[in-house]
């Protein structure tokens, strides 16, 4: 009895395993047709357009406003530790760094994975259910041209894009608590911070790091929905697995890429 | 099938065995579909009606045999051969299958812009022209969602004869209509099959309806072709199956109960 348990746990263990590994052998084969089949995507650049607009335009207000709160939040918390230094004017420069090489890229992909992820997930789950992609298909007409590789493109395009609006309307929130509220120098703020932000290193580094988040998070997306079982049940498993596997992937990619970043 | 001749038929099966997971839903199938015929695949839910249609489309490969369509061998061909076969052919879905973001008209055009490169005007003509012939014109600004199911199921008619295609596969055309709808669509296969001059496949279990329009008829039962012929010679038949089957009678060959153990063992908790 003991050795069949056992030798049951044994299986389903295997089991999972296997699936995990099959999951991701498909996620990377989704993954390089995508990249193949992108030509579309750029030949006719409107179907990408109306993508960017879905699911970066339609992000933006949940964006601006945590971005507002964020930065709210890191000038109080950041004023009260750096006081005790006497070094209040850095301010603006903690709000800044905090935001452009942290907050701002991993902050935006996990609310894009719950705005932006889900409801890619969602459609293309339901065109599947509903075989609007089988009639795609038998309209000799690639699903994955016509429906992925846009919106690929579009979260791959719009992810940079709401991390940068991301640390600009943080940066102002940050300002608005630093200056008008607390009473530190406006002059202090904005010139530490020009002075300590650095280009390449901060900047350009962070806007990487989401184009990054941009293709894990909308790949996940697709995939979960392009796999979805077509059922009421599997879109909503496959919604739930968008964003608990795109916040997974985020925050690792975030370790990885940061070690990288930091050693070159 | 007496129009067996070399290039006659537009679509071929032959000896066609498919499965999944191991168990065989269709084995050694032969069917023919003369050009210009509205034949008809009928038999119970789950034989495997439908699945003969992704066949023919190329949707799936089959385990033994083969389908050709238009003297191309389907599962031989390369992506873009099944592609090049597929704009030969239109494909009426169950539920439509309508693109829900799209309106009507867009819909209808889809398959237009998708393929070639007509200027707007003849596009715009073209997309009246085919829900005209659904009947539909007045609706073209509508969207999927604001539509009746006869209604989805004229527009994606429209839309499977957007590029007036040599084969027509109707999955199920009947189902959950009301007898209007349902004489309306009835009425539209064969009319646009006889004005088109297309081959028309009708997956159906609606009996009534099917015979109503189609040449020829096939039953498929237990994963073979178990009668065939003109809707009059089945009316007529004698075989079991068939009689079972055209006069809508619950116990017969096929029957009522799932396969079950025992009643009572099972009312007494005792069945394993």
């Amino acid at each position: 009895m003991i050795v069949n348990s056992r030798l049951h746990l044994f299986c389903t263990i295997g089991h999972r395993f296997t699936q995990r590994i099959w999951r991701l052998g498909a996620g990377a084969r989704l993954f390089w047709l995508t990249i193949i089949s992108s030509g579309e995507s750029f030949r006719r650049f409107h179907l990408t357009i109306r993508e960017v607009y879905f699911t970066g335009v339609m992000s933006l207000i949940i964006i601006v406003v945590s971005a507002f709160f964020v930065g709210m939040v890191l000038a109080l918390q950041g004023y009260n530790t750096l006081q005790r230094y006497g070094s209040s004017e850095a301010i603006g420069v903690l709000v800044a760094l905090a935001l452009v090489r942290e907050l701002g890229p991993v902050v935006t992909a996990l609310l894009f994975a719950g705005r932006a992820g889900t409801a890619i997930t969602a459609e293309i789950g339901l065109m599947k259910a509903t075989e609007q992609l089988s009639a795609m298909e038998m309209m000799a007409v690639s699903p994955i041209s016509r429906v992925i590789a846009p919106r690929f493109w579009a979260g791959v395009i719009a992810m940079p894009i709401l991390n940068v609006l991301f640390c600009m309307v943080g940066i102002l929130g940050g300002y608005l608590v630093a200056v008008p509220l607390i009473g530190v120098d406006a002059g202090a703020f904005w010139s530490q911070m020009q002075a300590n932000v650095d280009w390449r290193l901060d900047i350009l580094n962070g806007v990487i790091k989401s184009a990054v988040f941009g293709v894990a998070c909308t790949m996940i997306a697709l995939f979960e929905g392009y796999d979805a079982p077509p059922t009421a049940e599997g879109v909503s498993s496959a919604t739930t697995r968008t964003v608990v596997t795109s916040s997974l992937a985020v925050l690792g990619l975030d370790f990885a890429l940061t070690s990288f970043m930091i050693s070159i | 099938m007496t129009q067996n001749i070399v290039g006659h038929n537009l679509v071929e099966i032959d000896n066609l065995s498919f499965g999944y997971k191991g168990r065989l839903l269709h084995q050694g199938i032969n069917m023919v579909f003369p050009r210009g015929k509205v034949v008809a695949i009928m038999g119970g839910s789950g034989s495997g009606k439908t699945t003969l249609l992704r066949l023919i489309g190329g949707q799936i490969r089959p385990a033994k045999g083969e389908v050709r369509v238009d003297g191309h061998v389907v599962h031989q061909q390369s992506r873009e051969g099944i592609y090049q076969l597929r704009r030969k052919m239109g494909m009426l879905f169950q539920h439509g299958a309508l693109f829900t973001d799209l309106s009507v008209y867009e819909n209808v055009a889809f398959p237009m812009r998708e393929h070639t490169d007509f200027p707007e005007t003849i596009i715009h003509d073209l997309v009246l022209l085919k829900l005209h012939a659904v009947g539909l014109r007045g609706a073209h600004k509508l969207k999927p969602a604001e539509l009746s199911g006869g209604m989805a199921r004229r527009v994606a008619l429209a839309r499977a004869i957007a590029l007036d295609p040599d084969i027509v596969m109707y999955d199920e055309p009947f189902a959950g209509l009301d007898p209007i709808s349902m004489g309306v669509i009835c009425d539209l296969i064969r009319t646009l099959n006889d004005a088109l001059g297309t081959t028309s496949i009708i997956v159906s279990h609606d009996v009534k309806e099917t015979f109503s329009i189609a040449d020829y008829v096939y039953f498929v039962a237990n994963g073979t072709v178990a009668a065939e012929g003109t809707p009059d010679d089945l009316n007529k038949s004698t075989l079991p199956f068939v009689h079972q089957f055209v006069h809508g009678e619950k116990d017969g060959p096929v029957p009522f109960h799932y396969v079950a153990g025992d009643y009572k063992q099972a009312l007494l908790g005792l069945e394993a």
